[in-house]
C-alpha cells in the first residue's frame, strides 16, 4: 500500500501504456512522462509566483494580492490571461527572427534540464550515466538566450542588461560546477540517481544527506549563492534591475513572449532548486527513517518548494549588489573557497570514519572562511565603506 | 546503420566550408569562426573512427576529441583576445585593411 | 537511424553554411551555435555521450559566448562599406572546393569506409573515462592543464588595457 502510493505515477504510466501495441510503447511511455513534467512544473510555477507575491508583500509590511480568489490564489491565472491577451509589440528595427527565438530557446533549454532530475523513486525521465553533465550543459545554454534577447531588441538598455547578465552567469557558472564536483567526487558517479541512492541511507534514524557534513554544508551554501546568481535573482538581479535598466534584457518584450521569459526564469529556479535538492538534501529520501512511509515524490517537491521559499526570503531581505562587487565576490571569494572545499572533501574521504574527520574538516573550512571573510573586510574595496562627510 | 562514409563526408564538407569561410571573409572574427568549424570537423572524424574502429573500448578516439575540444577553447580565447587588441589599436577588424606589413 | 543522421547532418551543414555566408556577424555567430548543437547531436548518435555533452558545455556555453562578446567589443555588427567578402574571394572558394574534392574522393574510394562497423554500442561510463584520464592519458591531461593556464593568463594580458605611460 505504501509502495503503491510511492510508485503511483510509475504504475499509472505502465497501465496507460499497456493499451498500445508493443512497438509504440517506449515512445508512449516517454511522451506520458513529458506530459507529466509539462503539466506539473508550470503549476508549481504558478504556486511559486503566488508565494512570491504574498511572501514579499508580508515581508514589506503589506498584504499581497487578495482579491482574485481566496487569499489571491487565482492571481497567477489572472496574470496569465493578462499576458496572453496583451498586444505583442516588436520594435521596428529589432531583429525579428532572433527576437522571436530568444524566449523559445530559454523555455526549451530549461525544461530539458528537468529531464534528468530524480523526482521520486524510479521516476527519472532520462536516467543517464552523466546526468549532471547534461544538466550543466543545459544551464550553459541559457546564457545564449539572454544574449539573444538583449541584442535583438536594438536597445541600449537591453544590450547593457544582457551583457551584465551573461558576464554574471559565466562568472558564477564555475563555482556552481566546482561545488557539485565535491559531491561527485564523494559519490563516485555523475549519475543523479546514484547520488540520491548514496544519500538514502540512515544511521540512528538520521539520513546521510551531504548537507550534514562540513564540506557538504560549505558546498551547499556556495551552490545556493551561485544558483541565485545563475537565475538572476536578488541580490544578483542587476541585469533586470528595475530602477536602472527599465527591465534589462526583456525591456522590449510584451505579451506572451514576456510571459515565456517569466516562465523560463521561474522554472529555471525550480530546476536548479531540484538539482540542489538532489545533490545536497537527499533528493527524494525522507528526513528520518521512520517517515519512510510518505511517498518519495512528496519529499522531493516539499524540499524544492522550501528552497523556493528561501529564494523569496533572500529577495525580500538583501539589497542588490553592484556589478563589480558581484564579480569580485565570485572570482575572489566563492571560487577559492570551492577549490578549498574540494580539497576538504578529498580529506574527508581519505580519513575514513570517526570524529577526527569531522573536527579536521570543520576546522579547515572555518579557518579559511574566517581568514578570507573577516580579514578581507578590512580591505578597502571589500569591507564596509568609510564615509567622508562635508564639514 | 549509417556507414562510416556518411560521417566522414559530413566532416569533409564541414571542413571545406570552414576553410572557405576562413579564406574569403574580411572580418577577423569570421576567420576564427571558420577555424572553429575546421576543428569541429576534425573532432567528428575522430569520434566516427573511434565508434567504427576495431577497439572502441580503448577510448583513444574519444580522449583525443575531448583534448581537442579543450585546446580549441584555449585557442579561441587567445585568438579573440588578439582580435580585440588589434581593434583597439587599428580601430578596424577588416583584414584587407590590416596590411601594414605587406611589401 | 539513417533518417535521423540525414536530418542532423543537414542541420549541421546548414548552420555551417549560414555561419560563413551571412552578412550580419552576430547572425553568423548564432548560426555557428546551431552547427555546434548539430555536431553535439551527431556525437550523441555515435554513442559518445561524454564528448557530446562536453561539446555543448564548452562550445555552446563558452566559445560561442566568447565569439559574441568579441563581436560586440569590436563593433562587428556594423556592416563595412566594401562588403563582407575579401578581395580575393574566388581564390579561397576554389581552394576550399579542391580540398573537399580530394577528401571526398579519398573517402568514397576507400575500402574500409563502407565496412559495417560493430553494431553493439560501446558502453562508455564516466568511470572508464576517469580511469583513462588518470592512467594512460595523465601526461596529456597535465599538459592541457598547463596550456589552459597559459592561455588564460595570456588572453588576459593580450586584451588588457595598457596603462598610460607617464608623460
Amino acid at each position: 500500500m505504501i509502495a503503491t502510493a510511492d510508485q503511483i505515477f510509475v504504475l499509472l504510466q505502465h497501465w496507460l501504456v499497456s493499451f498500445l501495441p508493443a512497438v509504440l510503447q517506449p515512445v508512449a511511455a516517454v511522451l506520458l512522462s513529458v506530459v507529466g513534467i509539462v503539466a506539473v512544473f508550470p503549476t508549481l510555477f504558478a504556486l511559486a509566483v503566488w508565494m512570491e507575491r504574498k511572501g514579499l508583500g508580508r515581508m514589506q509590511n503589506r498584504l499581497g494580492p487578495n482579491r482574485v480568489g481566496p487569499f489571491g490564489l487565482l492571481q497567477p491565472i489572472a496574470d496569465g490571461i493578462k499576458s496572453l491577451t496583451k498586444e505583442d509589440i516588436v520594435p521596428l528595427s529589432a531583429d525579428a527572427v532572433v527576437h522571436f527565438m530568444a524566449p523559445v530557446v530559454l523555455v526549451v533549454v530549461v525544461f530539458m534540464g528537468i529531464a534528468v532530475l530524480p523526482i521520486g523513486r524510479n521516476m527519472t525521465l532520462v536516467s543517464m550515466d552523466s546526468g549532471l553533465l547534461f544538466f550543466f550543459a543545459m544551464g550553459a545554454s541559457t546564457e545564449l538566450s539572454v544574449f539573444m534577447a538583449g541584442w535583438s531588441s536594438r536597445n541600449k538598455y537591453s544590450l547593457l542588461g544582457a551583457m551584465r547578465g551573461v558576464a554574471q552567469m559565466i562568472s558564477y557558472e564555475v563555482p556552481l560546477l566546482m561545488s557539485s564536483v565535491a559531491v561527485v567526487m564523494i559519490t563516485g558517479s555523475l549519475s543523479l540517481d546514484k547520488i540520491v541512492a548514496a544519500q538514502n541511507q540512515y544511521t540512528w534514524g538520521l539520513p546521510h544527506w551531504y548537507i550534514f557534513t562540513p564540506w557538504g554544508l560549505a558546498a551547499f551554501v556556495m551552490f545556493a549563492i551561485a544558483a541565485t546568481a545563475e537565475t538572476n535573482r536578488s541580490p544578483f538581479d542587476l541585469p533586470e534591475g528595475e530602477s536602472e535598466l527599465v527591465a534589462g534584457y526583456f525591456t522590449e518584450y510584451s505579451g506572451f513572449k514576456f510571459a515565456l521569459f517569466f516562465l523560463g526564469e521561474y522554472v529555471g529556479m525550480l530546476s536548479i532548486s531540484g538539482l540542489g535538492t538532489t545533490l545536497f538534501l537527499g533528493g527524494w529520501s525522507a528526513p528520518f527513517s521512520i517517515l519512510g512511509f510518505v511517498p518519495s515524490w512528496i519529499w522531493f517537491f516539499a524540499k524544492v518548494m522550501l528552497s523556493i521559499c528561501v529564494f523569496i526570503w533572500v529577495r525580500g531581505t538583501l539589497p542588490r549588489m553592484r556589478q563589480d562587487q558581484l564579480m569580485n565576490f565570485a572570482w575572489k571569494f566563492v571560487l577559492p573557497l570551492t577549490l578549498l572545499n574540494l580539497f576538504v572533501a578529498a580529506l574527508w574521504r581519505i580519513l575514513g570514519d570517526g570524529w577526527q574527520r569531522w573536527a579536521l574538516c570543520s576546522a579547515i573550512l572555518l579557518l579559511a572562511y574566517g581568514l578570507m571573510a573577516r580579514i578581507g573586510m578590512y580591505r578597502e574595496h571589500i569591507g564596509p565603506r568609510k564615509y567622508r562627510y562635508a564639514e | 546503420m549509417t556507414p562510416l562514409a556518411g560521417y566522414l563526408l559530413v566532416a569533409a564538407l564541414l571542413f571545406s566550408i570552414g576553410l572557405a569561410g576562413a579564406l574569403t571573409r574580411r572580418n577577423a572574427i569570421l576567420v576564427l569562426i571558420g577555424i572553429e568549424l575546421m576543428l569541429n570537423a576534425a573532432n567528428l572524424n575522430l569520434i566516427a573512427f573511434w565508434r567504427y574502429g576495431p577497439h572502441p573500448e580503448a577510448l583513444t578516439g574519444m580522449m583525443f576529441a575531448i583534448f581537442s575540444i579543450a585546446v580549441a577553447a584555449a585557442e579561441a580565447a587567445v585568438g579573440l583576445g588578439l582580435v580585440i587588441s588589434i581593434h583597439r589599436h587599428a580601430h578596424t577588424t577588416d583584414l584587407d585593411a590590416l596590411n601594414r606589413m605587406k611589401g | 537511424m539513417s533518417v535521423i543522421f540525414y536530418v542532423l547532418a543537414a542541420l549541421t551543414v546548414a548552420g555551417a553554411l549560414a555561419a560563413v555566408l551571412l552578412k550580419n556577424t552576430v547572425h553568423c555567430a548564432l548560426a555557428l551555435t546551431v552547427a555546434f548543437a548539430g555536431l553535439a547531436l551527431l556525437f550523441l548518435q555515435l554513442d559518445a555521450q561524454f564528448a557530446g555533452f562536453a561539446q555543448i558545455l564548452v562550445y555552446i556555453g563558452a566559445v560561442a559566448i566568447l565569439v559574441v562578446f568579441a563581436i560586440l567589443l569590436t563593433r562587428g555588427s556594423e556592416t563595412p562599406k566594401d562588403g563582407v567578402y575579401s578581395r580575393n574571394w574566388p581564390v579561397g572558394l576554389v581552394i576550399a572546393a579542391c580540398v573537399f574534392a580530394v577528401l571526398g574522393w579519398a573517402v568514397l574510394h576507400s575500402i574500409s569506409a563502407f565496412r559495417q562497423g560493430p553494431s553493439a554500442a560501446p558502453v562508455v561510463t564516466v568511470l572508464d573515462i576517469g580511469n583513462a584520464l588518470m592512467g594512460r592519458y595523465v601526461l596529456p591531461l597535465e599538459i592541457v592543464a598547463l596550456l589552459l593556464t597559459a592561455a588564460l593568463i595570456g588572453a588576459v594580458i593580450v586584451a588588457m588595457h595598457e596603462k598610460e605611460r607617464p608623460k
